[in-house]
């Protein structure tokens, strides 16, 4: 059994029934001041799962707000956000960080992964707050480092791994958990065009075994390869076609 | 949140095997500063384990020390000075009536006077036998006393008699063996009035006595009467009145002595009387515990310090991977909780090191000074979770302060 296995179920039940993944009804994000600073103007968005998205915007455009938005690091200061259908506008720091250890896998730029734990630690990190059950943990983070291609540096530190492998380390931490949806912010912001590729190689096989992708970047090669584009530019949240 | 509920079941939810596991892997993550961070609570709990096990120790001791016999001996001797060629010499003899003046102190049950006398040629032995051929032996001690020496000693009669007033004043040839020393003449009875010969005089050996713990040289001697000693042998002075004294007359006696013994010049006599025991012991034990205890206290202090500045430096150097852990989803609570129990544990192994410090200064100690080591070891236990206590205590801000992180702020610093 394999994670994408796992990943497989949602897309085969009728869309017609299942709520959108991500779904933001007039979400907005200010920052008080004087004068308010919009960092994101009242915004419709809804991804279906097995969607591939792309968010492309210049920097300071309001891509960051919308990413800590999407993954519940910040509540919208007006209008609701469904996550798989469940509205979280309200909802408590409990159970947003529930739905954030069950629902959402994150990839950032700076790849996150601590210096002093193992590639399988780091992996294995993820499995404790999202109640993957104890004896199933290493079994899964082993196959999510075999499905990233990392199943040879299973115990080597992260820092002594080339940014494309730390990268996947952070890919494969992010799905272990089996999330609806893959958060990505920069992926490849700190990486060399042929680690890029490799990451953006496994985002299409992640996407085609039915994970819902969500990629922020500023990089258009990058962004062209999502099914569905959305530019933001000064806060204003605008479909390509 | 139905659905939430199906996917994260709650028991395998960062338990507290995982707890204690994030815990362990952030503390073991830098060895090195580890051991700075528990060395404040390792020398605070150690000096506090020193201290009572060191006023412990040495209140037995001082026990032992005024124990029935410690506590009812007193001794007396000459004042000495240096003279001009150097040599140590008494500034005047003790008189021959001092067991009669002391005696009449308050407080004195029972006085002698003991001397050790110089034999010169003169051979101790049971049978004189005249052989320039035979071998030197080496004879054993010879020494005077007054009347009452096996009072004042707290020696007993283990056969026939001790010598009285009346054989000291006439200077009678008796004598009396230590037990050791009848056994090395061939003395084993007395009914049968044994004599030795010291050099060609017969005495007779009228008693053997054992005991005297303040002189167990006198085990090992023959033991004249002053009187005979001073006829025969020419016994110039003697050299040590011993007493036995009523418990606690010590500081009277001691007081009383000089001027009894030396009206004219009382600072020629020194005596030595036990103290009154509590003064002691008080004395002893407030020196140690004040110093020790607030040294302690201090070094705790410093030690709970140094662990909330370490776990803070900690936090703030970890932002990163707490901004990740919140990403991952963890709460709050689950973020305070584990530096808190990071925290307790650098308290707790800062707290067992010391309390094994703290016992293994107390042996030492009391191995160098032949004493017998006494520390309560409940004491030891309690110390080494007050260590865990101030780990506690020490984490609270740091936790709070951890568990207050905004992932977003914390995730754009990178790890």
């Amino acid at each position: 059994m394999t994670v994408l296995d796992l990943l497989g179920d949602a897309p085969t039940e009728s869309p017609s029934e299942v709520p959108p993944v991500v779904e933001l009804r007039g979400t907005a994000r200010q920052f008080p001041g004087d004068p308010p600073v919009h960092a994101l103007h009242p915004a419709d968005l809804s991804v279906g799962a097995g969607e591939y998205l792309s968010v492309v915007g210049p920097s300071g455009s309001g891509k960051s707000t919308l990413l800590n938005l999407l993954g519940l690091l910040d509540r919208p200061s007006d209008g609701e956000y469904l996550l798989d259908g469940i509205p979280t506008a309200h909802a408590s720091e409990r159970e947003r960080a529930a739905l954030r250890a069950g629902h959402i896998g994150f990839v950032f730029q700076a790849f996150h992964l601590l210096p002093h734990r193992s590639v399988l630690e780091n992996v294995l990190l993820a499995t404790i707050y999202s109640g993957v059950p104890r004896a199933e943990r290493r079994d899964r983070a082993v196959a999510a480092l075999e499905r990233v291609g990392l199943s040879h540096r299973l115990d080597f530190p992260p820092t002594v791994l080339s940014g494309g492998e730390r990268q996947r380390t952070a890919v494969a931490r992010a799905v272990v958990s089996q999330p609806r949806v893959l958060l990505a912010d920069e992926p490849t912001g700190n990486l060399d065009s042929e680690s890029s590729e490799a990451v953006l190689e496994l985002f299409d096989e992640l996407h085609a075994g039915g994970l819902t992708l969500l990629v922020i970047t500023h990089e258009d090669d990058v962004s062209a390869r999502a099914q569905r584009r959305v530019r933001i530019a000064d806060g204003h949240l605008r479909e390509i076609a | 949140m139905t659905a939430v509920a199906q996917r994260v079941p709650r028991t395998d939810r960062f338990g507290p095997r995982d707890l204690l596991a994030e815990a362990a892997a952030g503390i073991g993550a830098r060895p090195g500063r580890l051991i700075l961070t528990i060395l404040g609570t390792v020398l605070g709990i150690a000096s506090v384990v020193v201290t009572v096990g060191l006023a412990q120790t040495a209140a037995g001791q001082i026990n032992k020390q005024f124990d029935a016999v410690a506590a009812t001996q007193a001794v007396a001797k000459p004042a000495t000075n240096r003279g001009f060629n150097g040599n140590e010499r008494a500034l005047a003899p003790l008189p021959w009536d001092a067991p009669d003046r002391a005696e009449r102190l308050n407080g004195v049950d029972a006085a002698a006077l003991v001397a050790e006398v110089d034999a010169g040629d003169r051979e101790i032995t049971a049978v004189p036998v005249h052989d320039p051929s035979a071998p030197r032996v080496t004879s054993p001690t010879l020494l005077a006393t007054s009347a009452h020496a096996l009072e004042a000693l707290d020696g007993r009669v283990v056969q026939g008699r001790y010598f009285d007033e009346g054989h000291d004043t006439r200077g009678d040839r008796v004598v009396v063996l230590g037990v050791d020393a009848a056994q090395r003449l061939g003395v084993s009875r007395v009914d049968r009035q044994p004599s030795i010969f010291i050099g060609d005089r017969a005495y007779q050996v009228i008693g053997i006595v054992d005991g005297m713990v303040r002189r167990t040289d006198m085990r090992s001697a023959v033991v004249l009467p002053m009187g005979t000693a001073r006829t025969d042998l020419g016994l110039a002075s003697a050299q040590e009145l011993h007493m036995h004294i009523a418990v606690a007359a010590g500081p009277v006696v001691a007081s009383q002595l000089p001027t009894a013994l030396n009206p004219n010049a009382p600072e020629t006599v020194t005596v030595q009387a036990p103290a009154s025991t509590s003064s002691v012991q008080q004395s002893v034990q407030a020196d140690i515990n004040t110093i020790f205890l607030a040294l302690g206290a201090v070094a705790l202090l410093i030690g709970g310090v140094g662990i909330a500045n370490v776990t803070l430096l900690s936090v703030l150097e970890r932002v990163g991977e707490i901004g990740l852990r919140r990403a991952l989803g963890a709460t709050r609570r689950q973020i305070a909780a584990q530096f808190m129990v990071e925290s307790v544990v650098v308290g707790l192994l800062g707290g067992m090191v010391g309390a094994a410090l703290g016992v293994a200064a107390v042996t030492i100690v009391s191995a160098v000074q032949s004493w017998t080591p006494i520390l309560d070891l409940r004491m030891v236990g309690v110390a080494a979770l007050a260590g865990g206590f101030i780990g506690l205590l020490a984490g609270l801000y740091p936790s709070l302060k951890a568990a207050s992180i905004e992932p977003i702020s914390a995730l754009r610093g990178g790890v």
